[in-house]
């Protein structure tokens, strides 16, 4: 059986924690030992064994004793965008290598509420900015699947080490689209909740209007214990935290779809749709037609503006985000400056990479005297046409479905330096990022290379249970998401 | 309408970014290469639209939320001070500003 611990979902892992078949330490040590192993994918940013069996020892106390919360002593590991006391947070930024956080971010003390035992910190886009994980200041991650190709960004490192069983779940971030790409390219189950679901507290933030925190793991299953443990109003802490209150998402996993309209947008099936994705992507929809869900086609017109909006408010906010990392209370300072202002510049250019300084130049130029309007506002005009297309789209559908990329993961290194072409492949993304809207990508068969495919779910508003509801119900009718890459 | 080497150079410095001549050069030909495919957006009429700051705005009305003008947070200035450049008695340092 030990051997095969790592090929158990989150909730197997439960039950056999429940029932004494194996420990928390035993996991804890068994997980460990495979992400060291498997070290050379670059998953792990950050390993600390003495806290990870601290934190297991305690959750098998809590076992023994018969009050354990549902998912003590089931493992997981967190994108290092979440600050964590146990573990450095580094944002994947060389400006915060050797930072230590004196507080835990609320989703990662929600989780440890609900004990869940961290094994660490997964790499990511350097402040969670990027579509491949190639933006990261310290290494890339490969995908396990084809270890020459990305595995997506900006949550990499929790795609990757979920699809190669080095943590049966992790914790990613959404912006515009880093939990459902990476997953789709990896082949696993990820979700972003309803903006505002999950608290922002201690997730170092990007874009502000946009980031939010989803688990990402191999089943919908696992994926709703996780959401369900994780969300919930942060009042105090979080002040764009919706007043409502958490909900167990497991109790609609096995409800009938019978019936349900599925609007598939014409807009996300075009030309740039590579022909494998929307083979598997179509074979994903007959599957749920033949549990019953009905097809109806929808239109979402504003679908390619959401790149140049996306690509204007996010920096907008990113640059706003990022002005506190000025070398004075916290991260890199320059080593030789003439004076403050020097310092500043020079600590700012030394530990930001490329993209980070590129997205800060775009957020400074458009929210700049003279652009604020033709640029920042109007992209906040068109935002809410593109909120208010989804709305005009629900009125013909319960939920929308389509491909989650337009290709498969792509070669290391294919998109080179040309930024453009990360921006662009997230087109299928940012619209439901921009709206707000909970969306998730569920493993929906396999394309060009043997890559995984990813099929996105979008929901209305506080629609997650919905969303989960549907994956769940295809992977009792497929095996897409049992699928393990050849040695893992 | 594209930018120029100056309208880098300045916005370098509003953003407290030093950067190298090639630098800048380079960071001219990817920032037009992506207002390339920004110019789609003034073709989109929004007379009246309303911006949309906060996408939950769409649902909710958003109030700002105010709590208790009271102390929540425990002394934590040591373990906030620890990842910090340089510090001396308790307080930040920066080079001399004031001559």
């Amino acid at each position: 059986m030990a051997g095969e611990l790592h090929q158990l979902t989150v909730a197997q892992l439960a039950e056999g924690l429940r029932a004494r078949t194996f420990s928390a330490g035993e996991l804890a040590r068994h997980f460990l030992q495979r992400a060291a192993q498997h070290d050379g994918l670059g998953a792990f940013l950050a390993t600390h064994e003495e806290a990870t069996l601290a934190q297991a020892r305690a959750a098998d106390a809590r076992l023994a004793q018969g009050d354990a919360p549902r998912l003590a002593g089931v493992p997981l590991a967190h994108k290092d965008i979440f600050v964590t006391r146990d573990f450095p947070t580094t944002a994947g930024s060389k400006m915060l290598e050797g930072y230590r956080s004196p507080f835990d971010a609320t989703v990662v003390t929600r989780l440890a509420e609900a004990g869940m035992v961290t094994l660490g910190k997964l790499n990511c886009d350097e402040f969670a900015m990027g579509s491949s994980n190639e933006n990261s200041a310290y290494h890339p991650v490969k995908n396990p699947w084809d270890t020459a190709r990305v595995p997506g960004g900006s949550s990499g490192g929790s795609a990757a080490a979920v699809a190669a069983r080095l943590a049966p779940a992790a914790t990613g971030t959404d912006t515009g689209g880093s939990i459902r790409q990476p997953a789709s390219f990896c082949g696993i189950t990820g979700i972003k909740p309803t903006y505002g679901r999950a608290s922002r507290w201690g997730m170092i933030a990007y874009a502000s209007s946009l980031d939010q925190a989803g688990p990402m793991a191999r089943t919908a299953e696992d994926c709703s214990l996780l959401l369900s443990a994780l969300c919930g109003p942060d009042p105090d802490r979080d002040s764009t935290s919706l007043n409502v209150p958490a909900e167990d998402f497991t109790r609609s996993l096995n409800d009938s779809i019978e019936g349900l309209r599925i609007g598939v947008p014409r807009e996300f099936f075009g030309e740039g749709l590579a022909a494998d994705v929307r083979a598997a992507v179509d074979g994903a929809l007959k599957a749920l037609q033949q549990l019953g869900a009905r097809v109806v086609e929808i239109s979402l017109p504003r679908t390619e503006l959401a790149i140049p909006v996306y690509y204007i408010i996010a920096p907008a906010e990113a640059s706003s985000n990022l002005a506190r990392f000025d070398g004075v209370k916290f991260g890199h300072r320059a080593r030789d400056y003439t004076d403050l202002e020097d310092m500043y510049k020079k600590t700012r250019a030394e530990g930001f990479g490329e993209e980070v300084q590129r997205r800060i130049m775009t957020g400074t130029y458009v929210l700049s005297h003279g652009y604020y309007d033709a640029y920042y506002l109007q992209a906040q005009k068109i935002r809410r046409l593109i909120a208010d297309d989804f709305q005009r789209a629900f009125k013909e559908c319960d939920v929308i479905a389509g491909p989650v990329a337009p290709t498969v993961a792509w070669q290391l290194g294919a998109h080179g330096a040309d930024p453009l072409a990360d921006y662009l492949a997230d087109i299928f993304t940012l619209p439901a990022s921009l709206a707000g809207l909970p969306g998730m990508s569920v493993p929906a068969g396999f394309g060009e290379g043997g890559m995984p495919v990813g099929l996105q779910l979008i929901g209305n508003y506080l629609q997650e249970g919905r969303l989960l509801n549907l994956a769940h119900r295809l992977q009792q009718a497929t095996d897409f998401h049992l699928r393990a890459p050849e040695g893992f | 309408m594209s930018l120029t080497r100056t309208d880098i150079d300045r916005i370098a410095h509003l953003a407290r970014l030093a950067m190298s001549g090639e630098q800048s050069e380079r960071m001219l030909t990817q920032l037009n290469g992506f207002f390339g495919i920004v110019e789609a957006m003034s073709a989109v009429d929004t007379t009246g639209v309303e911006p949309l700051p906060h996408p939950i705005a769409a649902i909710q009305d958003i109030a700002l939320r105010l709590r208790d003008d009271v102390a929540s947070e425990p002394d934590q200035r040591t373990a906030n001070q620890q990842s910090a450049p340089a510090v001396e008695d308790g307080l930040f340092l920066v080079p001399k500003v004031i001559e």
